[in-house]
């Protein structure tokens, strides 16, 4: 299960302190550009379209749709599901579902964040609503 | 100014093994190095340009000093990075400065042993923190391109297994090939799924080995002994999520290379006689020969099927030594071999069986990281002149 993997503490540095500092307390962030509007992850000061640095931290809903994803059969550690979820703010992030069966993944499927612990800040995973 | 016409490979060398415990990843270097000096017929003394990749232990300099190559002659290096198709971006590379007189005679080799053991990890980039928990691997990466090209176009399992199919119609003939044998369309949906909806026989070999080339300039390649190869285009792109804006898994960096090459050399993906296509999984052949234009975005499923790509029988001969998924994959780095290939192609000298009569324009293209995440890609079109 998904749930026996260890999964690494986030190294953090400053440009991305605050959404590990949100995610402590079960706050999945996003950055919004406020010159062109666009939001983005995962988070840069620096807008990637259009490269202002008036980018702001945001609280998005957590709530988004699979993408795409892939079962990973063959692993040490049991299998596992990556893919990406594409956040009702626009974004896609990619991630692991878990806390669900696995085989009955789809794409189209809405998904909310859930957060799991590391040694450090927890990290966001995605789970079917 | 183009590269068009401006350089040629004038030598090739693909390692023999596949699995080599009992040599160094350097040593591999220096045998691919002394492979394609002699296949082309020059001295390892008048190498003046060297390109290497991750793979060289150490990088240019060390790998420099450990051939012995000529320093008081070498006077250009390139150490451009981007996985699997570094080596058809060298090879771009290598027409520019010899175009531009920087150097004349440049050697690019690749080699390593992932088969032996366990590839030191990329470094990080700034996504680590959001990205390197979940596990991506090569297999799971391309299987979310597959997937979701189901989803988009109705690709089948079946359609990706027409191009391992073809892949091991080649490899038969070859005698270095890691699976020699025929496999069928149902041998593929039977062997154990990977990482939906990839199957094992979706996937490439993993092969210690790798080659090298000599690419030089007109004039010394016509006072060589070998047919006439040189490059007439190329190109370069590169792609990622780009902060999560429009993901689309279902195309590569292969739409922005493969235009810039064919249009540099001035021709069309239906005047290609041979295509030497990056397949470590099925799904990269179908993507890219949907990229290239071979056919329509989201036709790749129709086009590979009922053997379109296996050479006398389909329309696109491709990867006629067997390819990643048959022959080898050296250091999990598929851009070498491709051109190898191709080269060998436009040379007649492929094995009789898969070789493309008349084969004068061929590609070679190739994709570097991971396409379901981030990746480069290269392609290279070359001409017997």
């Amino acid at each position: 299960m998904s749930e026996a993997r260890k999964y690494p503490a986030p190294v953090t540095n400053p440009e991305t302190a605050a959404f590990w500092d949100a995610a402590k307390s079960g706050r999945f962030m996003i950055k919004r550009c406020t010159a062109c509007g666009e939001a983005h992850y995962f988070p840069r000061s620096i807008c990637p379209f259009c490269y202002s640095d008036k980018t702001v931290w945001e609280e998005a809903s957590g709530e988004g749709t699979i993408y795409t994803y892939s079962l990973m059969r063959k692993s040490p550690t049991g299998p596992y599901a990556i893919g990406y979820v594409t956040l009702k703010e626009g974004p896609s992030v990619q991630t692991n579902f878990v806390d669900c069966d696995l085989e009955k993944l789809k794409i189209g499927q809405k998904v909310k964040v859930v957060f799991k612990p590391t040694d450090g800040a927890p990290l966001p995973f995605f789970t079917p609503v | 100014m183009t590269i068009k016409g401006k350089a040629y490979i004038a030598g090739i060398y693909e390692h023999p093994t596949r699995h080599a415990p009992d040599k160094s990843t350097a040593q591999l270097h220096a045998e691919v190095a002394k492979g394609a000096i002699e296949d082309a017929g020059i001295s390892k003394d008048d190498v003046d340009g060297y390109f290497c990749a991750g793979d060289a232990p150490g990088g240019a300099w060390p790998m420099v000093d450990y051939l012995g190559l000529n320093t008081k002659r070498l006077r250009h290096v390139d150490s451009t990075e981007t996985g699997g198709c570094s080596y058809i971006i060298h090879l771009g590379h290598a027409a520019e400065a010899i175009a531009a007189g920087k150097c004349s005679i440049a050697l690019i080799t690749l080699a390593g042993k992932p088969r032996t053991g366990a590839m030191p990890p990329r470094a990080a980039g700034a996504e680590a923190d959001f990205e390197s928990a979940y596990g991506a691997t090569t297999h799971n990466a391309y299987g979310m391109c597959a997937m979701r090209h189901m989803h988009d176009y109705g690709t089948t399992s079946e359609q990706l297994a027409w191009i391992k199919v073809a892949a091991s119609h080649h490899a038969q003939y070859n005698p270095h090939a890691m699976l020699k044998d025929v496999v069928t369309v149902e041998d593929v949906l039977n062997s154990p799924m990977i990482s939906d909806p990839l199957h094992r026989m979706d996937c490439c070999v993993v092969s210690d080995g790798g080659g090298a080339l000599i690419v030089t300039t007109p004039e010394i390649a016509r006072s060589l002994k070998k047919p006439l190869v040189r490059l007439v285009g190329h190109g370069e792109a590169m792609k990622g999520p780009r902060g999560g804006k429009d993901l689309d898994l279902t195309y590569s960096a292969g739409v922005w290379s493969g235009p810039r090459a064919f249009e540099e050399a001035g021709i069309t993906p239906k005047d290609i006689k041979y295509a030497s296509i990056y397949d470590s999984f099925t799904i990269t052949v179908l993507m890219q020969l949907e990229d290239l234009g071979f056919c329509r975005k989201g036709e790749g499923g129709k086009f590979v099927a009922d053997g379109n790509l296996i050479s006398g029988v389909g329309k696109l001969p491709f990867n006629t030594d067997g390819g990643g998924l048959c022959s080898n994959h050296p250091v999990n780095r598929g851009g070498m071999t491709k051109i190898i290939e191709a080269v060998r192609q436009l040379r007649g000298e492929a094995h009789p069986k898969v070789q493309v009569p008349n084969c004068d324009l061929a590609i070679a293209h190739g994709t570097g990281g991971l396409l379901g995440v981030r990746h480069a890609a290269s392609t290279a079109i070359l001409e017997r002149v």
